[in-house]
């Protein structure tokens, strides 16, 4: 019997010998993707959910809607092209982070206030 | 700044186990085991395909259901439905595979979906019973994998946890309702509940013994339970929402184990699952029929809409 996980979600799926389509360029060209940010609710950032594919940042936006915010899961959506972001690596080591990583002195932590001082 | 050397593979390595082992998320752009990657893949995209693939046994309820308030829910939940493989599609592509090639794959019978949607939907107490005994199930399945180790796979997982609460509630509801109706309701949902109590039983795949590979995919926290434990959890959950229901479940030798604190149950035909598999199902050559006319006929309404992005572009 062939290896099947509980995991397939809405059922048991076969995990061996099955192709992953890793490296294989789709027989037609795929709309490009977009990265997609939702605001919850007025005072909050926009988050990151997810990215869908469309042929237009006006259809980005409306796929969006449809994709991230059936049930009042936003009141603002921002759609980005995957392509225009620019990202860090992810590896924490990164040297990027390094020069946060030795001030401690950023820090309210860092110093020192006797226990009478109020309100600080 | 200097760059720092490619570390070797067994330093990657180390990190990546110890990303796991601190029950941390790992995040796409992390370097990751190849068979780890290939094992999501596989996964995630056959977990999508099933959420897509699902939209067909109720989907053709939409039409003619007994009322518009019955019609606007069946229709927001098969959109669900639909929003579940996108999110889980969206998950796939981060590991470095298309979307579209995925789609290619599943209609060329490559990668499967879950067999529990080659059964037909034989009358509308089907539709009930689907969101209480199917999305049931795959509720137990899916709230351990939103703590899954890959952070998009997870967060996919939570939204489309939080949804299919929804889908449960409004299929038990609907079946409460045919229970309180006439003779013949509370038949066509006895008639139902029968159909489905094994193939949503077969939702959790073979037993443990038969899946050798389980515990790789646990030590790399995939999987959360085995096949065998998701199983036993629906089992005891599914007897009591029956009682209260007013159903019996088809199994001669369900019963309560007083020592082990579980129900005890027979074994579903694992012949029956297999054939459904390899696309011998009830449905399966119309599912698939399905999918790939959907994927041709609209064909030409992605080449207009890439024709017009162009436009406005040189415009
Ligand atoms: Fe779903
Ligand atoms: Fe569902």
């Amino acid at each position: 019997m062939s290896e099947l996980s509980a995991e397939g979600g809405h059922g048991a799926v076969p995990l061996k010998d099955v192709p992953t389509g890793q490296g294989v360029t789709p027989p037609e060209p795929e709309w490009p993707l977009y990265e997609v940010f939702v605001r919850g609710k007025r005072g909050l950032n926009h988050v990151h959910v997810g990215s869908l594919h469309a042929a237009d940042d006006r259809m980005a936006l409306l796929h969006a809607r449809d994709v991230y915010t059936r049930r009042n899961e936003g009141v603002s959506i921002w759609v980005v092209r995957a392509d225009a972001i620019t990202a860090s690596s992810p590896d924490e080591k990164d040297p990027m982070f390094a020069p946060s990583g030795d001030k401690v002195y950023r820090h309210p932590t860092f110093y020192d206030i006797s226990d009478n001082v109020p309100h600080m | 700044m200097t760059l720092t050397e490619t570390p070797p593979d067994r330093e990657l390595e180390a990190g990546f186990e110890a990303t796991i082992a601190r029950n941390d998320r790992i995040e796409p752009r992390d370097w990751m085991p190849e068979g780890y990657r290939r094992t999501l893949v596989r996964q995630i995209a056959q977990h999508a395909h099933s959420e897509i693939i699902g939209m067909q046994p109720e989907g053709s309820w939409i039409t003619r259901a007994p009322s518009l308030r019955r019609k606007a829910i069946l229709l927001a939940k098969v959109q669900d439905e639909a929003g579940h493989g996108l999110y889980l599609y969206s998950a796939a592509e981060t590991l470095g595979v298309s979307r579209l090639e995925l789609t290619e794959l599943l209609i060329a019978g490559k990668q499967k979906y879950s067999s529990i949607f080659n059964y037909p939907t034989l009358s509308y107490a089907d539709v009930g019973t689907i969101g209480w005994l199917v999305d049931g199930a795959a509720i137990c399945n899916q709230v351990p994998l939103c703590r899954t180790s890959y952070g998009p796979y997870g967060r996919a997982m939570i939204r489309v946890c939080k949804e299919e609460s929804f889908h449960q509630r409004q299929g038990y509801e609907l079946l409460a309702t045919m229970m309180r109706g006439t003779d013949e309701q509370r038949a066509m949902v006895q008639e139902s509940v029968d159909r489905f109590w094994w193939p949503a039983l077969m939702m959790f795949g073979p037993p443990d013994d038969a899946s050798p590979n389980t515990a790789q995919s646990m030590a790399w926290g995939i999987k959360r339970h085995t096949n065998d434990e998701l199983r036993q959890k629906f089992v005891d959950m599914s007897v009591p929402q029956a009682e209260a229901l007013g159903v019996t479940l088809p199994d001669p030798e369900l019963r309560w184990n007083e020592e082990r604190g579980h129900h005890d149950f027979g074994q579903p035909d694992w012949e029956e699952f297999m054939e459904g598999v390899k696309g011998n199902g009830p449905c399966n050559a119309q599912r698939m029929a399905h999918r790939r006319r959907a994927h041709e006929d609209g064909a030409w309404v992605r080449e207009a809409a890439t024709a017009y992005a162009r436009k406005q572009v040189s415009a």
